[in-house]
């Protein structure tokens, strides 16, 4: 062939190619989304690497990847630190707003034993729900101010709402709707994207290294890395909530941070959560 | 419960084990805040533990020891439904107390 | 006071100018104007010392001897130096005090406490250590002196570094 029809052809070639791609609809890319086999994958990726490890003790993070931080975990779990936040979480879950309503209006079983549920999918607005927009979407909606999403009131009610869950399988359901496939395919996506200075994804410490230091710090596996949620880290001395976790992080590997709440965040969420399912509620959890 | 103190006693017949969790900033005066100006000390010096009154248990505390402080002791005798008085000073001569019933 | 007679009058005559002592001087930082009888005080001076040979001096009067009686239980390296668990136990008999000192804290006396008959001489406790350091524990036990001392290496310190 000559030189330039071969270049013709190449460059054909390549502009149907593109199209092609281009035109990859979500009818075709359902086709290959498959949160099932993914789960399945993930958590066979981690008890893999960790044989010894009880497949319900990844919820406790880098307490299960090493001796010397567990023991000091135990001894603290006997009366917690983060006592006084779930106290504090009850009774402001408990009072009324100005308009006589409560937190109970808002969630199915009055809010009660039901985090596991959390994120869902909401297929009239079209996007997932995490526990924490949900309530503060009950602040608005009984004429109240929204709580700052990285702050002690959302924290000390989200380990309410966790402790009344405690023990009970994490349980997402992605419902089949193309939106939803999206949002889980997005928050894996995010999940595996490298970003910031450091060019660190949430793989490259979660997924990598789990039971690796990175300076000092022992890091999580990702199985399970949202069930113990909020976590009351020694490193903050207080209780904090997963926005907070996600937007720090995000600072810690010198990238920009998205604003809590953010798809982004919510369809990591919602991804992280689908894969960790089965895997038991340990809320509120304690981290270094 | 208004107090700052936090219970668990605990009978096994014998010995009665006692965990206290104190809701308290134990500010050593070492450290600053954000402005760069000294946090000022603020801490409980002197916690004691009463049963059938007599004391128990004292803690003699400086800022060393942790926010939100924790000990953990037993005692010779006490049973379940019997009374414990817990009572706090701290360097600024505030106090709180506290009972608490022996499970 | 279930006592009668004329010496525990004094006592209490005593104790209450201890009480009005202390009152007097109440406006210092770090007296506690509640503590009044002289065996239940507050040792001042002992969070005052800046070496653990001076902080054991100013609690007990003494100094210690280490023996292999007193069982620390401290971390390797502390998940936070702001919060660090550390109990002692120990198998001697008549114990009186059990104390914890941290010697490369600002203030090298972080606990001490009193063990009255009846009580076991065993404590639970959460320290905060600034850097990596030594954690000494001193158990007084028959009217004498006995320690352990343990490395905790510390990466995040607990006095807000």
């Amino acid at each position: 062939m000559r030189p330039r029809s071969a270049i013709y052809l190449a460059s054909a070639a390549l502009a149907l190619a593109a199209l092609t791609l281009a035109g990859s609809l979500p009818s075709d890319a359902a086709d290959k989304i498959d949160p099932v086999a993914d789960a399945k994958a993930f958590r066979k990726f981690f008890t893999d690497k960790f044989p010894k490890v009880k497949l319900e003790d990844f919820v406790n993070g880098p307490y299960s990847m090493n001796e010397d931080l567990y023991r000091q975990w135990q001894e603290k779990e006997q009366f917690p630190p983060y006592e006084f936040s779930l106290e504090m979480g009850k009774e402001m879950f408990s009072k009324p707003f100005k308009n006589g309503k409560t937190y109970a209006d808002c969630f199915p079983n009055g809010g009660i034993g039901v985090r596991q549920n959390y994120p869902y999918f909401d297929e009239k607005e079209g996007k997932v729900i995490t526990l924490e927009l949900a309530l503060n979407r009950c602040r608005e909606a009984n004429g109240e101010a929204p709580y700052s999403y990285v702050r002690d009131e959302m924290a000390a009610l989200t380990a309410y709402m966790a402790f009344t869950s405690r023990g009970k399988p994490m349980d997402i359901k992605i419902p089949n709707d193309s939106r939803a496939l999206a949002a889980y395919e997005n928050g894996k996506e995010y999940f595996y994207t490298r970003r910031g200075q450091l060019n660190f994804s949430c793989a490259t410490c979660h997924v990598q290294s789990p039971g690796e230091r990175i300076r000092a710090e022992i890091l999580a596996p990702a199985l399970g890395i949202l069930n113990a949620m909020p976590i009351y880290r020694s490193e903050w001395s207080g209780m904090g909530t997963t926005s907070r976790r996600f937007t720090t992080c995000n600072s810690q590997i010198r990238g920009v941070p998205f604003s809590p709440q953010d798809d982004e965040y919510r369809n990591v969420e919602y991804y992280l959560s689908y894969v960790s399912n089965g895997l038991p509620i340990s809320g509120p959890g304690a981290r270094p | 419960m208004a107090s700052s103190i936090r219970v668990r006693a605990t009978s096994s017949g014998e010995t009665t084990e006692v965990q206290a969790l104190i809701q308290h900033p134990m500010d050593s005066g070492f450290v600053k805040d954000a402005k760069g100006e000294i946090i000022p000390a603020h801490f409980i010096q002197q916690l004691t533990f009463e049963y059938d009154g007599k004391n128990v248990f004292t803690a003699d505390w400086g800022g060393g020891v942790s926010k939100d402080p924790y000990v953990k002791f037993a005692f010779k005798g006490g049973k379940k439904g019997d009374e414990l008085k817990i009572s706090w000073v701290d360097n600024k001569g505030a106090t709180d107390t506290t009972t608490a019933k022996i499970q | 006071m279930t006592d009668v007679g004329f010496s525990a009058t004094r006592r209490l005559i005593l104790q209450g100018a201890g009480a009005v002592a202390l009152v007097g001087l109440g406006n210092l930082p770090f007296l506690a104007p509640a503590l009044a009888a002289a065996n239940d005080k507050y040792p001042e001076e002992a969070f005052k010392a800046k070496s653990e040979a001076d902080a054991i001096k100013a609690l007990y009067g003494k100094t210690a001897e280490p023996s292999d009686k007193v069982k620390m239980d401290a971390p390797e390296i502390a998940e936070n130096g702001a919060v660090v668990p550390i109990s002692v136990t120990t198998t001697l008999a008549d114990v009186t005090s059990i104390s914890f000192l941290v010697s490369e804290n600002p203030v090298v006396l972080v606990a001490s406490y009193k063990i009255p008959a009846g009580t076991l001489p065993n404590v639970a406790n959460r320290i905060k250590m600034a850097k990596t350091s030594n954690v000494i524990v001193v158990v007084e036990a028959g009217g004498k002196l006995y320690s352990a001392n343990k490395e905790v290496k510390v990466t995040v310190g607990g006095c807000g570094g």
